[in-house]
């Protein structure tokens, strides 16, 4: 279980909220929700619509594609923004490793958040772009 | 010899549900139903829960319509009616609406708390009240895990546990300097007292607007504070926000009329001569400012008072220290443990568009009540119950009928689900109504399940969850302006869905 307060310190520490102050870290903690998965549970679905963006507050989660485990998302890690961003149902499943506590807001939501928040808004932009840079890595 | 006419004495039993509150009521007329012997404990004098003491200005935010285009004793009528139980017997159903004056389709609290002590007495639901849960013990034996509950009554065994205690024990933020100068909502005064006064509530959900709403006769100035902006249930299109009975006070912020609403988050409450000062730091900018107030209150919320089963090793989510539990509300941590009630709303299901379940409300958790025992009945008591064979020329009508009109499916949008399995085995089985997770999850066979489900953008449309092989399809069919999903159009979009479990309809049967 967690406060506000205590979410709003956790959150302090990850890059995405790394430029926020104290009472929009508050905020913050008070438009998401903080949500709890077992091991093995789906967070998010693969072909599914109407899923949210998560963070993760404790805990890991596999990302897997057709039955196939593609990488794993650790604390701090976000998912759920790509289908969103797109109107497209998830391609992947997200399933949780272990006890998996995160914070979710709902996909309605997500854009009118991130333009209230432009400076979270560019941190997801360099960690898509970190994302982006690695997979054409990989490939080349 | 005891001369207690109480039932219950302590002992053991095969199943005890604790609470008289609305989901304690649910959950032992199911366990009944089911021919589950067990015992109703309770700390209150009478049956109602919070209904027995809140909301404070007497009113519900859950309606009933007396009137309605269904049969007041049909299951279809109990989407017009939020409010009452759910029972087999026509006597026991809809008790809501034969108890209101007419003066508004929100009922009175008082007429709510008449209509759940009228279900218990007339359901003859047995409870033994005056008895408070204190402390939890487990024991491990050969046939599994005996909780033991000391109580004031003394010592209670069982094997199979069912909370429904509610999610109303006053929480507010300790670790703000000077809190203890805020009254919580739970202490609130007769509204009277606050004649003149300038009043400062923390928190902008519906119970601070509750406040704010019953004060404006009163106060002479009010001021709403929280970090995060209030939303409203009519731009979120759903019961996520401030309800549309409680918006007056938006519309006296705007007009500049004794009413505030600020962002921002609460550094500390301090003396300040015969007043006190609110210091607070604003959330669009950061700068701190001060407010003045005769008096403050913490509309922060409420927790669910699980005593000291997170020592026993029940995890718990969130601020409200709800339970995790599983799709079936048992908790993932300490199975045996089963919750009830508005505790139901730890079982999140999928959220789809934003859009949460309705269990923190009656009429969302009274079904989910009457899916927990019978899964209690069949899982802990081997209780077989009947799945009914479906013929497979009916399972489109059928299933469209549901979409149309079952109460379940649209009091709990995109949560519970009407399910049909279909198995070479064993035919084509109704397998009733279910969490939709749960099909999806945890039942190892084919199967249809049939939703109403909402965008958050205002449609409102079935969905078919089709699962062949342990994947899952979804098939979102189009919604209607006056919501009938049974029109020709459904039928082809519902035939072509579900034809790839069953044949004939692909082939047009």
């Amino acid at each position: 279980m967690a406060t506000r307060e205590e979410i709003a310190d956790i959150l302090a520490g990850f890059t995405l909220f790394g430029d926020l102050q104290t009472p929009q870290l508050l905020s913050v903690a008070g438009v998401f929700e903080e949500v709890f998965f077992p091991e093995g549970e789906r967070i998010l679905r693969q072909g599914l619509t109407g899923s949210g963006f998560y963070v993760i507050l404790e805990g890991a989660a596999n990302v897997i594609v057709d039955g196939t485990q593609r990488s794993t998302l650790n604390r701090g890690d976000f998912f759920g923004e790509v289908s969103i961003l797109l109107g497209e149902p998830p391609t992947a499943d997200v399933v949780a490793t272990g006890p998996l506590r995160c914070i979710v807001i709902a996909g309605p939501a997500v854009e009118a958040f991130l333009e209230a928040h432009p400076k979270v808004m560019f941190r997801m932009l360099q960690a898509q772009a970190r994302r982006l840079r690695n997979a054409n890595r990989w490939r080349s | 010899m005891s001369s207690d006419p109480r039932p219950f004495p302590p002992g053991e039993y095969p199943a005890i549900v604790i609470g008289s509150g609305p989901g304690g009521l649910q959950a032992s007329y199911g366990l009944r139903r089911h021919g589950i012997a067990h015992a109703v404990l309770s700390a209150d004098p009478s049956p109602g829960g919070m209904f027995r003491r809140w909301p404070f200005f007497q009113r519900l935010l859950s309606w009933t319509k007396p009137y309605a285009p269904e049969e007041r004793t049909s299951r279809e009528y109990q989407r017009f009616d939020w409010n009452s139980l759910i029972a087999d017997e026509p006597e026991l159903r809809s008790l809501q609406a034969g108890l209101m004056d007419g003066t508004s389709y929100f009922p009175s609290r008082p007429e709510m708390e008449a209509n759940l002590a009228a279900f218990a007495d007339r359901a003859g639901i047995a409870i033994r009240y005056g008895c408070t849960w204190q402390r939890t013990r487990r024991e491990e034996g050969t046939g599994g895990t005996t909780f033991v509950l000391e109580t004031t009554d003394g010592e209670y065994r069982t094997r199979a546990l069912v909370l429904a205690v509610g999610v109303a024990q006053p929480w507010s933020p300790q670790k703000t300097p000077g809190i203890e100068h805020a009254r919580h909502y739970a202490d609130t005064r007769e509204a009277s007292s606050y004649a003149g006064k300038r009043v400062f509530i923390i928190g902008k959900q519906n119970s601070g607007f509750e406040l704010a709403s019953g004060l404006a006769p009163w106060a002479s100035q009010i001021v709403l504070s929280s970090p995060s902006p209030a939303k409203l249930s009519v731009q979120t299109r759903s019961l996520v926000g401030v309800r549309a009975r409680y918006v007056q006070p938006f519309e006296d912020n705007f007009l500049g009329l004794g009413v505030s609403l600020l962002d921002a988050s609460t550094d500390g409450i301090v003396h300040a001569g015969d007043a006190y000062r609110v210091d607070l730091k604003r959330t669009d900018n950061g700068m701190p400012m001060s407010v003045e107030a005769d008096e403050v209150i913490a509309a922060t919320g409420f927790t669910c008072p699980l005593q000291d089963l997170p020592d026993l090793g029940v995890t718990t989510v969130g601020r409200s220290m709800l339970p995790a539990v599983t799709p079936m509300w048992e908790s993932v941590s300490v199975p045996g443990i089963f919750f009830a009630g508005t505790i139901t709303q730890a079982a999140h299901g999928l959220r789809k568009h934003g859009i949460p379940a309705n269990s923190g409300a009656v009429h969302g958790h009274r079904y989910n009540g009457l899916i927990l025992t019978r899964h209690i009945a069949e899982t802990r008591f081997g209780v077989e119950t009947p799945r009914p064979a479906v013929p497979e020329g009916d399972v489109l009508g059928y299933l469209l009928r549901e979409a149309t009109c079952a109460p379940e499916l649209w009091h709990q949008k995109a949560y519970l689900a009407r399910v049909v399995s279909v198995s070479p085995r064993e035919g084509i089985r109704d397998e009733g109504i279910l969490p939709l997770v749960h099909a999806l999850d945890a039942m190892d066979r084919d199967l249809i399940a049939m939703t109403v489900e909402a965008d958050g953008q205002g449609s409102i449309y079935p969905v078919v969850y089709i699962k062949k092989d342990g994947r899952t399809e979804e098939h979102a069919l189009p919604g209607h302006p006056m919501r009938d999903f049974a029109t020709a159009e459904h039928r082809g979009a519902a035939a072509a869905a579900i034809g790839s479990l069953l044949p004939s309809y692909a082939r047009g049967g």
